[in-house]
């Protein structure tokens, strides 16, 4: 399914743990406009966790979510 | 017999429905302005903590949390007493003027927060120096990479006046901080009655 995502931006956090992920996510979602979506890269296994909790809080919606290599690929579309 | 009831119906009805307008605008005007009186006790977005620890462990907690929660879109607000006070004092600034109690409290407590240690596992310093060395590896943000992020992010710090008048700490050694406030039990217990999320560590 992420093959049919366009992406707007990507994010890349790889390597940063919590609190980072959220924080630079909340940041980097107000940089693209609202109904684009943007990838975000993480290393931090909590990142499965507080995405959706993150997203629900915050308004947005997470419209994919893919696991690879110790990579967490989110991809969260701006709603708010 | 039939068609007076009828009648007294017909004639009846108008006066009635006048009768339950005014009393359905008496009761909506009733229920705006219990609406108004609700909404302003309704607790906001807002996450009102209470930092009385000195340690870096659960000062790094609190931050986390802070910071957590501004992304969430929270409002954010930290009470910092007790032993957490010294923790916002700056390394650099000194302040003269204090008493033999003052002066001791200032030499024994944690200057800033390069100075503060683990609560746990400290070993003489060898503890907290590891935990550091531990982080950076593991790139967690550091104690003053957080208050930097913490200041950027809009997270209001009030240092807790009776607290510093104990120790003898004075305003003009306390850390530059964009959103720094000193304040008493009433402005934390006003901002904590308006959260959603009320912490004490």
């Amino acid at each position: 399914m992420s093959e049919d995502v366009k992406v707007d931006k990507v994010l890349d956090l790889k390597g940063l743990p919590c609190p980072m992920p959220v924080v630079k996510v909340s940041k980097g979602i107000k940089e693209v406009e609202v109904g684009q979506i943007i990838e975000v890269l993480s290393t931090d296994p909590g990142a499965l966790v507080d995405f959706p909790a993150w997203a629900k809080t915050s308004g947005n919606e997470i419209v994919d979510t893919v696991q690879n290599d110790g990579v967490i690929k989110i991809y969260i579309k701006r709603k708010a | 017999m039939r068609e007076n009831v009828a009648k007294n119906v017909v004639i009846e009805q108008p006066s009635e429905a006048i009768g339950h307008n005014g009393e359905i605008k008496e009761q909506i005007a009733e229920l705006k302005t219990q609406m108004e009186s609700l909404s302003e006790a309704m607790p906001e977005d807002k996450l009102s903590m209470v930092v009385f620890s000195g340690d870096l462990d659960k000062v790094l907690a609190a931050f986390v949390i802070a910071t957590g929660a501004v992304a969430m879109g929270m409002d954010v607000v930290m009470f910092f007493t007790f032993w957490g006070t010294p923790v916002l004092r700056d390394r650099q600034k000194k302040a003269g003027g204090k008493d033999l109690m003052g002066k001791m409290f200032g030499t024994m407590l944690p200057k800033g927060t390069g100075k503060v240690r683990l609560s746990k596992m400290n070993m003489g310093g060898m503890g907290t120096a590891m935990m550091k060395s531990l982080m950076k590896k593991k790139n967690v943000a550091s104690l003053e990479e957080m208050l930097d992020l913490a200041g950027e992010l809009g997270v209001r710090i009030y240092i807790c006046e009776m607290s510093m008048g104990l120790m003898g700490f004075k305003r003009e050694e306390m850390i530059d901080y964009p959103n720094l406030g000193f304040c008493g039990v009433a402005k934390f217990l006003g901002e904590a009655k308006g959260s959603t999320v009320q912490l004490f560590i």
